[in-house]
């Protein structure tokens, strides 16, 4: 998938610069970075080749949603594209703006990117709804810089019904929140290792500390750790299932906050300034950590599945997960 | 970075093996009590070795002119995964089948390998790995052990090998010797040879362990005299042919299985008393298992094309370990957090042979810093 991806990332380097991601979170409008985005195309990656996609399935654009978490871009990219195929399979003509998603509609629940979409894909539970993002009384979060909006309302949501997956939405949620996470991850450990073989503290690179060596060692096997698990999860496409929808999220959650730990440990003071682009990466772990469930709700969805069925643990695994 | 290591699929097992192996685990492994199975790797059963061998299911990877199976480094995940799973008795052929025969294929003569591969496919032969020292453990590059040529351009060895693992029940071991200069000329001048451990001059201690097993051993050597076919490879080049030895050692499904017997036990426990407590325990464990399978099939698939993933299997083997040894440790405070709950003797055996050898995991085959330094040299910091 290189003659996508490449194309893709350089879209994004271009497009989401540190500048223009802080312009964005500080409130500037994000239409001429949402208008490029769609122009290109991309977004369209999932929808199928009759409703004029690309018929892509998620295990090809997996690269592409790494990239987007690497970019720390400021719109929902990897929502949109996935919303678009559903509402497309479903017959409908998707909106062109913004589309972030959510897995229940719980009033009151914070919506990743919520202040930069136009729509919110709710799953009601029987079906999904595309609710326009303003009919959702949408509020700030109040956390620096945060694109999520709170959303409720009154009596049901309202907008265009869409049918819903076997699975409902959370899980495809789930599996694309880990996706972003293993490109942030795969960003950090790059970006950390370097800045370890440039920084000269006691007379050489700290990187040629065995103490650092060994903590970028861990770094590096989670973060493959999360790359792979994320990958499981795409590899079963939009039909994904809660279980295999778990590890992926449960391994991806659990080793976020470890991978910004390191990525901060090693870059010291000048990592947890506003100023330096680390914490575009390390804010966004934190978040999309907690988007559509921790490590503590998928092991515990996976961990009851699992105790319900008397096959040894191998088994449960390769018909379950694997299959 | 390491964009290579990615997710793969295990292929179709056309060949029908999962259900071979599982019919011979059915007769000889099913009916083993649970502190058995719970040894697996240590577990030590020729018969069993012999019945695999007979069936097919040893030296899958290596080809069929010595006896082997000609099949790729998938469908041996597919038959490892079912031995450690089930907690077979594989020692006696583990290490023969997984890096003895591969070397001797790889690096030995045509003679060496009539000699010797054959008989590995068919359970008869067992090895050991003459590595350790007293004086080298990771810095193996120290060996002492020293390898003379003698007249007719024969082999006499003196020295000491220590954590053996099964020398007194092997054949023979390939030792790592130093053929040329001095301690001081670290990784130049060292070679491998085959010692047959029944030849004069050769002394076999069992060393027992914290569990009462003696599962490792000390082998002395006291002019030891070795036909002129007893150097394996190059001599001269022990070095580099260990290096690529251990890239066997460190990759495949054997890394993340050690200590599944148990969490299946502990399943079973809590199925059988209805308790929900510990769903996101359990949860864990899977996604850790899980996700682990997934790396370790991705390190394979490295392998099925002609790599040796050296940083993947140092990576695999890493986090793998450090499931393995945290898996007896959880289960143990969740079955202690339940004071008035009964445990089965049989699980209590298990749960704290597993938990007492599970240091153990991330010794053999390098130990943790080794690999994390293996890592970091991958990462472009050394």
């Amino acid at each position: 998938m290189n003659e996508l991806l490449s194309p893709f990332d350089g879209l994004l380097e271009r497009l989401a610069t540190p500048e223009a991601i802080k312009a964005i979170e500080t409130g500037a409008s994000p239409a001429a970075m949402w208008r490029d985005l769609d122009e290109s195309g991309f977004l369209d990656a999932l929808v199928d080749e009759a409703h004029g996609g690309s018929g892509l399935a998620l295990a090809d654009v997996e690269p592409l949603i790494a990239a987007a978490g690497a970019r720390a871009v400021p719109l929902p990219i990897a929502e949109t594209m996935v919303a678009r195929a559903l509402i497309a399979a479903a017959g409908i003509a998707a909106p062109r703006g913004p589309i972030a998603i959510a897995g229940s509609a719980q009033a009151g629940q914070t919506v990743p990117l919520g202040l930069v979409a136009e729509h919110v894909l709710l799953d009601t539970g029987t079906t999904l709804v595309l609710a326009a993002r303003d009919d959702l009384t949408p509020a700030v979060t109040g956390v620096h810089r945060d694109l999520a909006a709170r959303i409720t309302w009154d009596g049901a949501p309202q907008g265009l019904s869409v049918a819903r997956p076997d699975h409902g939405l959370r899980p495809i949620a789930a599996v694309l929140r880990a996706t972003l996470i293993a490109g942030a991850a795969a960003r950090l450990t790059e970006q950390t290792t370097a800045y370890a073989n440039d920084r000269v503290q006691f007379g050489k690179p700290i990187g040629k500390q065995q103490a650092l060596q060994q903590q970028l060692a861990v770094m590096a096997e989670d973060m493959i750790a999360a790359r792979i698990a994320a990958q499981l999860g795409c590899a079963a496409g939009l039909t994904v299932s809660p279980l295999q929808a778990a590890v992926a999220k449960a391994t991806a959650s659990a080793v976020a906050p470890r991978i910004a730990n390191t990525a901060h440990a090693v870059h010291g003071a000048i990592g947890i300034s506003e100023e330096f682009a680390l914490q575009l990466l390390t804010r966004r772990l934190h978040e999309w950590r907690l988007a559509d469930g921790s490590e503590g709700y998928w092991t515990a969805v996976l961990g009851g599945a699992r105790l319900a069925d008397p096959a040894p643990s191998v088994d449960w695994v390769r018909a379950r997960v694997f299959a | 970075m390491f964009d290579t290591f990615a997710f793969a699929t295990l292929p179709e097992d056309h060949g029908g093996l999962r259900q071979a192996v599982r019919e011979i685990i059915a007769r000889h492994v099913a009916t083993l009590p649970l502190e058995r199975r719970a040894r697996s790797w240590q577990g030590f059963d020729p018969a069993f070795s012999r019945a695999l061998g007979a069936a097919g299911l040893l030296g899958l990877t290596l080809p069929t002119a010595y006896g082997g199976g000609g099949l790729g480094p998938f469908e041996r995940f597919i038959v490892v995964e079912e031995l450690l799973s089930a907690g077979a008795p594989v020692a006696a052929h583990w290490i023969a089948d997984r890096q003895s025969a591969p070397l001797i294929l790889n690096f030995g003569t045509e003679a060496q390998r009539q000699a010797y591969i054959p008989r590995i496919c068919r359970g008869e032969l067992v090895f050991c790995i003459g590595m350790s020292e007293p004086g080298s453990g990771s810095d193996l590059a120290s060996v002492r052990t020293r390898a003379e040529r003698t007249a007719g351009g024969r082999w006499r060895v003196n020295g000491q090998k220590i954590w053996t693992t099964n020398a007194m029940h092997s054949d023979c071991m390939i030792a790592l010797v130093r053929t040329s200069g001095t301690a001081a000329d670290r990784n130049a001048g060292l070679s491998q040879l085959i010692i047959d451990l029944k030849a004069p001059g050769v002394t076999v201690r069992p060393i027992v362990d914290l569990t009462g097993d003696a599962h490792f051993a000390e082998v002395f050597f006291d002019n030891v005299e070795l036909g002129e076919d007893a150097l394996v490879g190059n001599e001269g080049e022990g070095w580099s042919q260990v290096v690529a030895e251990l890239a066997f050692e460190r990759s495949g499904p054997e890394r993340i299985y050690s200590s599944v017997v148990l969490l299946d036990a502990w399943v079973a426990h809590l199925q059988a008393l209805g308790r929900r407590d510990a769903d996101a325990l359990v949860g864990r464990l899977t996604a850790e298992l899980a996700t682990l399978r997934a790396m370790s099939i991705a390190c394979t698939a490295r392998l099925a094309l002609g790599e040796s993933p050296v940083v993947e299997a140092s990576i695999v083997k890493d986090r793998g370990t450090t499931f393995e040894q945290d898996l007896p440790l959880a289960i143990a405070d969740d079955l202690a957090a339940h004071p008035d709950e009964p445990v089965s003797a049989d699980l209590y055996r298990a749960l704290m042979y597993v938990t007492h050898i599970a240091p153990s995991f991330s010794l053999r085959g390098g130990t943790r810093e080794i690999l994390r330094g293996i890592i970091a040299r991958g990462m472009g910091l050394r």
